[in-house]
């Protein structure tokens, strides 16, 4: 009876499977982002890779039950068939070519930020988020890993396009304009981190010593989190900062409420 | 096949050297078979105490706080111990330590490894690196909480992780004593398989058991030394302050006196690694799952040169896509077009093995004894776990996933689990030839149902928890506000599923041991089954294999239901009948169907 009973219960854990997935009572977040398109790879992605998972048990719950074993009977020799063989390769390598050809070109977007975005500078560490902002002149200043040690953000204090910056300590939330493109330049003073914001399906790990980046336009309103996705210690877990994304206005509003560097630091003396 | 003729000349020459003392017959054994069991017995035990750490981990998950001993800290210890002993010192050693040892010199009928001392050397080492491995919990500090991937800085950086003094060199050490045990058993693998193959025995004759163990054998020797470099340079950089790894950094508040190291570089070397470590589990996995299932479904295993062609292609393509484990590491992006099309390509030789089992099935005439259902588990598992890697693989959809839930689903369904299975599999199946005894069906089935059903409950969720963008590694979500309160009921779920699955890995251990001692006296080959290892003059195979004279191979391993045979196998020491009689004799069977010889369950 393991025949039978095994292909009961494939087909009951396949049902539940795919149910529950298809129900989406536990799917993505809604998005918030421009990002629609990675949702599309991964809403095609399901679908073939279901198809398959769907198939493979089907075939599998089927033939033990009905190549089962009898008494008066012995298995075919079948030792190969080279037609099945290559029409099955075919369709698989068909299969690969449908996901990994869109793929590639969302990906070839997704590394190219827009002209003109609004640079937002994250810095992690051990366990907080800051960010900086550019400001009047529209530039952020130098900053350089080296400067830790004179103030948080690592700031080139006598640099003259430095001064207007905005900064965002630890803590607070960082706030966005709904619409603009954001291109987030990414540093990390410790150990690895990495920005993973759920809603808008954006993630780039903060290496120590390097710059890395990230680009996605907020296209809804409201409040999200910011999580760490790169275990950093003890508390990984808890390493989290809000984004507020809100109209034009009100984000210039927020912006000029905030601290500068020249009001944060003294500036460095020569 | 050269040098046959000499090994025939020189038969018998190991009973000469039968070892006759405790010690040099149980502990420091040269016997291929002695050293096999201890591999396995070691693995398992280590294994055990991975499982443990999983338990601790899932009720953390499932009831947070319920164990007091959990804490954010520990918490990481046991998460990247559990991590460390399942990749390395369970799997790897298991298949290709246990399996690659006891299978590889019966199956391709010589008398032992090509370098026995080597061998028993292998083995002790790897209880070297056991010992350091373990020793790093004691220390100062305790063992390391870096995840297994021990990514700099924080793995080195004193205070920056847990266990980054005395834990962290310490498996570090372990891991260059397993690089150098690995190495010596990879070694011993490739050159007996190559060399000591019997008369007839030709490479195409092989059984896929040994197949999967060569080419598994193969990756373990070009892959491990990338994972001995970054590890020794790590070492440094914790013991002496070079910075190999690690750039100017500022922790807490304090700027260490560091510079010019790359943390992206030991992420490269470590995948170098770590990816075809994968393959170095799965293609021996993959192996012992087709030859038992063809052995139970009584049938040839389906296309037999498209499954040792597609262990190949995974084999060489697994050192050419290391970096999809780093898409969104900071890496230059243009990589990312590379080694998202090099992933999915994979996924062909992986599905052409997938087909040949399902088609292998197809027109059997099945069994289903316990390593049989394992079998068909694994195959469930490795596309249940194969095919989210192409999510992952297809580096945009990595992104929303990468670090989460969704590859922890992954990872475990394909490669942790299903391993496991073609381990159970496997050991059940040649239990009877190892131990002499067969081992309690009953317990082996309630054994197979808990774990396939439980395995599904504990890791297919996860995809789910993927999807919500829940991150890995993660002590606690209470700090995460926008998660359905649902999730919670997934965690207990998944719990309770994983404390049942270990509870059911008892009832295991107790049906080896009991067995062992007790279990129904086995016949020579009682699955009806037509490799060398079956063959053999006496159960289990005495030093030395195969008696006087060894095994003449006439056949490929696959003869099962030939028409016109007597049985339904025909062993591959059995010489081809001359074509005249093996017409007529195909032609008799076609009249009238033959009675069923091979028995089992």
């Amino acid at each position: 009876m393991q025949g039978p009973a095994l292909a009961i219960v494939i087909v009951l854990l396949v049902a539940a499977a795919v149910g529950v997935t298809v129900l989406g009572i536990w799917w993505l977040p809604p998005l918030a982002s421009n990002w629609g398109a990675i949702d599309m790879m991964l809403v095609i992605t399901l679908v073939i890779t279901g198809i398959a998972f769907v198939a493979v048990h089907a075939v599998i719950a089927y033939f033990v039950v009905r190549y089962r074993r009898a008494r008066a009977k012995r298995a075919e020799f079948i030792p190969d068939n080279p037609k099945l063989e290559k029409l099955l390769i075919g369709v698989t390598a068909l299969g690969i070519v449908i996901l990994l050809a869109p793929g590639l070109f969302v990906y070839s977007r997704f590394i190219q930020p827009p002209p003109d975005p609004l640079v937002v500078e994250v810095l992690g560490q051990q366990w907080a988020w800051g960010y900086r902002l550019p400001g009047a002149d529209g530039e952020l200043g130098r900053a350089d890993p080296e400067l830790f040690a004179q103030n948080p953000f690592g700031v080139d204090t006598s640099d003259p396009k430095a001064g207007d910056d905005v900064l965002v300590f630890p803590g607070s939330p960082l706030h966005l304009p709904v619409g603009r493109p954001v291109l987030f330049k990414i540093r990390a003073k410790d150990v690895l981190h990495s920005v993973y914001v759920r809603e808008f399906r954006v993630k780039m790990d903060a290496v120590p010593g390097l710059l890395t980046q990230v680009w996605f336009v907020p296209e809804k309103t409201g409040t999200f989190e910011l999580l760490c996705a790169e275990l950093c210690g003890i508390g990984h877990f808890n390493m989290k900062s809000s984004i507020v994304v809100e109209s034009e206005a009100e984000f210039q509003d927020w912006l000029r409420r905030q601290t500068t560097v020249s009001q944060a630091f003294v500036p460095a003396q020569d | 096949m050269g040098g046959t003729s000499a090994k025939h000349a020189e038969s018998g020459l190991h009973h000469a050297h039968e070892p006759t003392s405790f010690w040099t017959k149980y502990v420091f054994s040269q016997d291929h078979k002695v050293i096999a069991i201890q591999y396995t017995v070691t693995a398992l035990l280590v294994g055990a105490v991975g499982l443990v750490f999983s338990w601790l981990i899932r009720l953390q998950l499932g009831f947070p706080g319920s164990v007091s001993i959990v804490q954010p800290d520990s918490y990481l210890q046991f998460m990247t111990q559990h991590g460390m002993i399942m990749v390395i010192y369970l799997l790897t050693a298991l298949l290709l330590g246990g399996f690659g040892n006891y299978l590889i010199p019966l199956m391709i009928g010589t008398r032992d490894m090509a370098f026995p001392f080597l061998n028993m050397l292998s083995y002790w080492t790897y209880f070297v690196s056991v010992i350091l491995l373990f020793a790093a919990f004691f220390v100062a500090g305790g063992a390391s909480g870096a995840g297994w991937t021990l990514y700099p800085p924080q793995s080195v950086l004193e205070g920056a992780s847990p266990g980054a003094g005395w834990g962290v060199r310490l498996l570090l050490l372990s891991i260059a004593v397993f690089v150098a045990s690995g190495t010596m058993g990879s070694l011993n693998y490739i050159t007996t398989v190559l060399q000591l193959r019997t008369q007839g025995m030709t490479l195409m004759r092989l059984p896929l058991s040994v197949w999967g163990i060569f080419v598994g054998a193969v990756l373990a020797l070009l892959a491990f030394p990338a994972l001995f470099v970054g590890g020794v340079m790590l070492l440094l950089d914790s013991l002496f302050g070079t910075s190999f790894f690690i750039p100017i950094v500022n922790v807490f508040g304090q700027q260490l006196g560091r510079e010019g190291g790359n943390p992206l570089l030991f992420q490269h070397l470590f995948w170098y690694f770590g990816h075809p470590e994968v393959y170095i589990v799965i293609l021996p996995a993959m192996g012992l799952v087709s030859d038992i299932l063809a052995n139970h479904a009584r049938k040839p295993i389906f296309g037999y040169r498209a499954m040792v062609w597609a262990l190949l292609a995974i084999g060489g393509i697994s050192f050419v896509v290391w970096a999809h484990h780093m898409f969104v590491s900071g890496m230059n992006p243009y990589f990312g077009f590379w080694f998202a099309a090099a992933t999915v390509v994979i996924a062909i030789p992986s599905a052409v093995k997938t087909y040949n089992w399902l088609l292998t099935l197809w027109r059997g005439n099945l069994r289903f004894p316990t390593p049989m259902l394992f079998a068909i588990g694994f195959v469930s598992t490795f596309v249940a776990g194969g095919l989210t890697g192409l999510f992952l693989g297809n580096v945009i959809a990595d992104v929303p996933l990468h670090d989460t839930y969704f590859v922890v689903g992954h990872f475990h369904l394909v490669m942790g689990v299903s391993a496991i299975f073609a381990i159970l599999a496997g050991i059940y199946h040649w239990f009877p030839k190892a131990v002499g005894r067969m081992y309690n069906e009953t317990l082996g089935k309630v054994h197979f149902w808990v774990t396939f059903v439980g395995a599904y409950l504990i890791f297919f969720p996860m995809y789910w928890m993927g999807f919500m963008g829940l991150p890995r590694r993660y002590f606690s979500f209470a700090a995460v506000e926008t998660l359905p309160p649902s999730v919670q009921g997934l965690n207990v779920l998944m719990t309770v599923a994983a404390l049942a699955v270990g509870a059911a890995q008892l009832l295991f251990v107790f049906n080896m041991i009991w067995s062992a001692l007790r279990g129904k006296r086995a016949e020579g080959n009682p699955w009806g089954a037509t490799t060398l290892e079956w063959q053999t003059p006496t159960t289990p195979p005495p030093h030395g294999n195969w008696g006087p004279e060894l095994p003449v191979v006439h056949r490929w391993a696959y003869d099962y239901s030939l028409p016109g045979a007597p049985r339904d196998f025909v062993p591959q020491t059995e010489p081809e009948p001359q074509p005249a009689a093996a017409a007529k004799a195909a032609k008799a069977a076609k009249s009238e169907p033959q009675p069923e010889e091979g028995s089992g369950a």
